[in-house]
């Protein structure tokens, strides 16, 4: 019982995070007399987040340095621009213009890094003035108007689902199959981590609760998986952005990069003298945050089918909120790539609940700043208390 | 009987495992200048801010008396309404204010919440005039030297009608010429009626100007002396600040020495702002293999500014000078090739330089080499978890487990983390500076022992201390160091603390 208590004492930030969004979810699946969960909705829901997602997985890491990009937003209509005149009106190929404004992330990323890191201007200030020029280059290059369509093969990206080589009437059955080795495949690493964990010594969770998690995970996974199958299946970006989480989840908890990273955000200076080479780091995740928004703008453009001038008009602060209800601190060092992907989903399913339930977008934004203000709240009265 | 203006009866202070101030008495006569001499950490500065209210009544035992009545300050602001003034070493002006908005702040000149300009520049003009300074009150403070800044903090206290003023080290930053003027101040400022208390090491300063001079010692008082009636040496007074028993506080060592293994030539540093101010001088230094070398000096004297050169540049401009090791030139331009090549540098400053508090200690130990734990880029957890357990134990880390967070350990135990870390980065060469500051006696013996375990290992250790009893415990061999130049080397056979703080101290010295 002891073991339980300390348990989630230490643990308290990272469940009551999941039992929000539970608890969120449940409440607008009552109040909206159950369209949230039906299988099309959910479907949207994953669409519709998956570049908030995307972005959050690079505004993290700079979160975790101590830093912020207001810059995302604009980044985004930027990136649409330049992918629509590619592809719509220079007739280059969708595949070579992925490829094109991936790299141009990449180079704004240089750019803004390049004035924080080494020029030390503050990021809230280059990234401000990013906000305006990248905004105001999209109407440059638009000329205030939008352009659309895109070809096919570009508008999948966002809009497509992976095929099904089961062919079962009523469900996408290869998309259960995925779920049930994804379930299989996590329990078997818990279990690894557990027994290394024992091995060497560390506190482990104690086995009532670890059982307790799988089996919600497992069960979580296996609903979102049949939910999707009811509809038209696993959507090609929910795989890329698993490919994404996967990937940073990795970097930021079992690589030099990622251990650098949260050193240099809990103490710039014990790093710098630890040999941590701290400016090239910090340029290092902008250009990240680049590409990241970059490719973030190109899912936006394949969903809409279009790019339009005020395209990802004030997503940075969907994005930096998914990381700071999801658990990160704004002065750098703590914070979760899972946290913030929990983060954007209770984001994602206020702006999706409230919208069913027909309310306006004045008072969504009155409840979202209230939701941040409260999970911050939460984490400050954490810390005083130890 | 002499009027006495303040009196401080059986002060005690106690920070959580150290006493910092045992049953002081303190005495100051009405129009004197009072010196307070003790060695870093003798419990001046605690004195001080138990005095003017930074420790709260409550927080401290004893009593204390100013002007005939008891004193029960609850803050600074209650110690300045009765007249009682202290001006830090690191001076509380703001660069951005002007001199009349910065000696009137938080005591500005206003009806009704609106500010007297009128009032308050020909109210400044006067104080300027008192203190000595050629300065409209309109000038920044940002435009001025420190030693003008420094009047302004005074001129800053006789706005607050100050009757007793309290001077932490004024002249530690001042050029001689600066100091000069300053102190002839505090002589017209005696002549007016306002008594002084002058905490500082210059010895000289304090003969020049002191009415009586009282010496801390670890925490108490050693004696009073009138300088007109009794006979004052420097002899005295320095014998009166190390005067004490120093064996048994060190464990006994018997070390090889070996080879010059790491060498310092003609090493040159400069300020880092200003750029014309030179740090370090001329800096000639070596340790060889199994050898722990101490750097003496007070604090200020660019020991600490040294070694943050040599370790990767990280404090100063304009570096010129060589770093050798083994004979041969290495480069030391970045903290991560100075690591490459052997050397290791522990802050003074755990909490702020040494250690990310909000990690772990296995993430604590491991950050400057992570690649030795790591394939490839990615870390080898089961590996870094042995190694780091074996920190654990080597070092005796008293610690709930591995994953406990550096902030929630006890100084002795941060220590031992910070030593770790270094350890395992595996150096030829280790600069350890003030590694016992702010631990208690105990954890202070471990840390020698680990000091001189890692000399016998063969490693080459530089100590820089301003504790000297820890110097001439520790050290084999002595540097001292003074305005950025080594001015002394000696065996620590034939040192003696009066030898080595006479050096530290004094102005002329016999060049070895």
């Amino acid at each position: 019982m002891k073991a339980l208590r300390t348990f989630f004492k230490d643990q308290i930030r990272d469940y009551a995070l999941l039992i929000a969004l539970v608890v969120i979810m449940v409440f607008f699946q009552i109040i909206t007399k159950g369209i949230l969960f039906k299988p099309v909705n959910i479907t949207n829901l994953v669409l519709q987040n998956s570049y908030v997602i995307t972005m959050a997985l690079g505004m993290l890491l700079i979160i975790l340095t101590s830093w912020i990009d207001l810059s995302v937003g604009s980044v985004v209509a930027v990136i649409g621009a330049v992918a629509a005149v590619l592809m719509v009106k220079m007739h280059v190929d969708w595949v070579l213009t992925v490829g094109i404004c991936l790299v141009l992330g990449a180079v704004i990323g240089i750019w803004q890094g390049y004035w924080v890191a080494f020029v030390k201007i503050p990021a809230f200030i280059v990234t401000l003035a990013g906000m305006l020029i990248f905004r105001g280059l999209t109407l440059v290059i638009l000329d205030g108007e939008s352009i659309g369509p895109f070809p096919t093969g570009f508008q999948k990206i966002s809009t497509g689902f992976i095929p099904d080589v089961f062919k079962i009437p009523g469900i996408h059955f290869t998309t259960i199959v995925i779920g049930i080795i994804l379930a299989i495949v996590l329990v078997l690493m818990d279990l690894q981590a557990r027994k290394n964990q024992r091995k060497y010594g560390f506190e482990v969770t104690p086995t009532s609760i670890f059982i307790l998690k799988n089996v919600i995970v497992t069960i979580g996974i296996m609903a979102l998986c049949y939910l999707l199958a009811s509809y038209k299946g696993l959507p090609n970006v929910l795989v890329l952005l698993f490919a994404l989480i996967t990937f940073y989840s990795f970097i930021t908890s079992q690589t030099v990069i990622g251990r650098r990273i949260y050193a240099m955000g809990g103490n710039e200076k014990a790093a710098r003298l630890s040999g941590v080479n701290t400016p090239l780091l910090l340029f290092g995740t902008f250009v990240n945050m680049g590409v990241l928004a970059a490719l973030g703008g190109l899912i936006v453009a394949a969903r809409l089918n279009s790019a339009t001038p005020n395209a990802g008009d004030g997503m940075e602060l969907d994005v930096i909120a998914a990381c700071y209800i999801g658990g990160a601190s704004p002065s750098g060092g703590i914070g979760k790539v899972i946290g913030a992907v929990v983060g954007a989903f209770i984001i994602g399913v206020l702006n999706n609940g409230m919208s069913i339930m027909g309310l306006g977008i004045d008072w969504q934004k009155v409840v979202k700043g209230m939701v941040l203000l409260v999970a911050v709240l939460f984490d400050v009265s954490q810390k005083n208390k130890s | 009987m002499s009027d006495v203006i303040l009196e401080m009866r059986n002060i005690g202070k106690e920070f959580p495992g150290v006493k910092a101030l045992d049953n002081v008495t303190f005495s100051v006569t009405r129009g004197e200048i009072h010196a307070l001499v003790g060695e870093n950490g003798a419990g001046k500065s605690t004195l001080m801010k138990v005095l003017s209210g930074v420790y709260p009544f409550g927080t401290y035992s004893g009593d204390i008396i100013f002007n005939g009545k008891e004193c029960h300050f609850k803050d600074i602001h209650q110690s300045e309404q009765v007249g009682l003034v202290i001006i830090h070493q690191e001076l509380a002006l703001v660069p951005y204010l002007s001199i009349a908005e910065n000696m009137f702040l938080g005591n500005e000149q206003n009806k009704n919440g609106i500010i007297d300009w009128n009032g308050s520049y020909s109210k400044s003009v006067d104080l300027l005039k008192k203190v000595g300074l050629h300065e409209t009150p309109n000038t920044l403070i940002s435009t001025m030297g420190v030693g003008r800044q420094q009047l302004v903090e005074i001129a800053k206290a006789l706005a607050k009608e100050v009757k007793l003023l309290i001077l932490d080290e004024p002249t530690a930053s001042l050029n001689e010429k600066d100091s000069d003027n300053l102190l002839e101040l505090l002589v017209q400022l005696k002549a007016q009626g306002i008594t002084s208390i002058l905490i500082s090491h210059k010895l000289n300063e304090i003969e020049k100007v002191a009415d009586s001079i009282t010496v801390l010692r670890d925490g108490a008082t050693v004696e009073t002396m009138d300088c007109h009636k009794d006979k004052i040496s420097e002899d005295r007074i320095i014998r009166d600040m190390v005067g004490r028993d120093i064996t048994n506080r060190f464990p006994p060592r018997d070390n090889k020495i070996g080879e010059v293994v790491f060498e310092i030539q003609d090493w040159n540093v400069y300020h880092p702002v200003h750029s014309d101010l030179k740090v370090s001088t001329d800096v000639n230094i070596n340790v060889r293999r199994g050898e722990v070398v101490g750097l003496a000096g007070l604090m200020g004297a660019g020991r600490t500014e040294l070694a943050m050169s040599i370790f990767g540049r990280s404090y100063g401009t304009r570096i010129t000078g060589k770093a050798l090791r083994f004979g041969k030139e290495i480069d030391v331009s970045t903290v991560d090739k100075a690591i490459k090549n052997g050397v290791a540098y522990a802050t003074e400053d755990r909490k702020a330089y040494g250690l990310v508090l909000i990690q772990d200690l296995k993430d604590n130990i491991t950050l400057a080499n992570l690649e030795a734990i790591s394939d490839g880029m990615v870390i080898n957890q089961p590996k870094e978890m042995s190694v780091t357990s074996g920190y654990r134990e080597k070092l005796n880390i008293k610690c709930s487990s591995l994953q406990q967070l550096a902030i929630n350990l006890s100084g002795g135990n941060q220590q031992k983390v910070v030593l770790s870390k270094w350890l395992f980065a595996n150096p030829d060469v280790l600069i350890l500076d003030e590694p016992t500051r702010g631990i208690d006696v105990g954890a202070k013996y471990e840390i020698y022992t680990i000091i001189n375990r890692l000399a016998s290992e063969g490693k080459s250790i530089i100590l820089i201390s301003s504790e000297l009893t820890e110097i001439l415990g520790v050290c084999d061999r002595i540097y001292i160091m003074r305005d950025g130049k080594i001015v002394g080397e000696m065996p620590a056979s034939e040192a003696t603390p009066e030898i080595v703080m006479k050096h530290i101290m004094t102005q002329e010295v016999m060049e070895k």
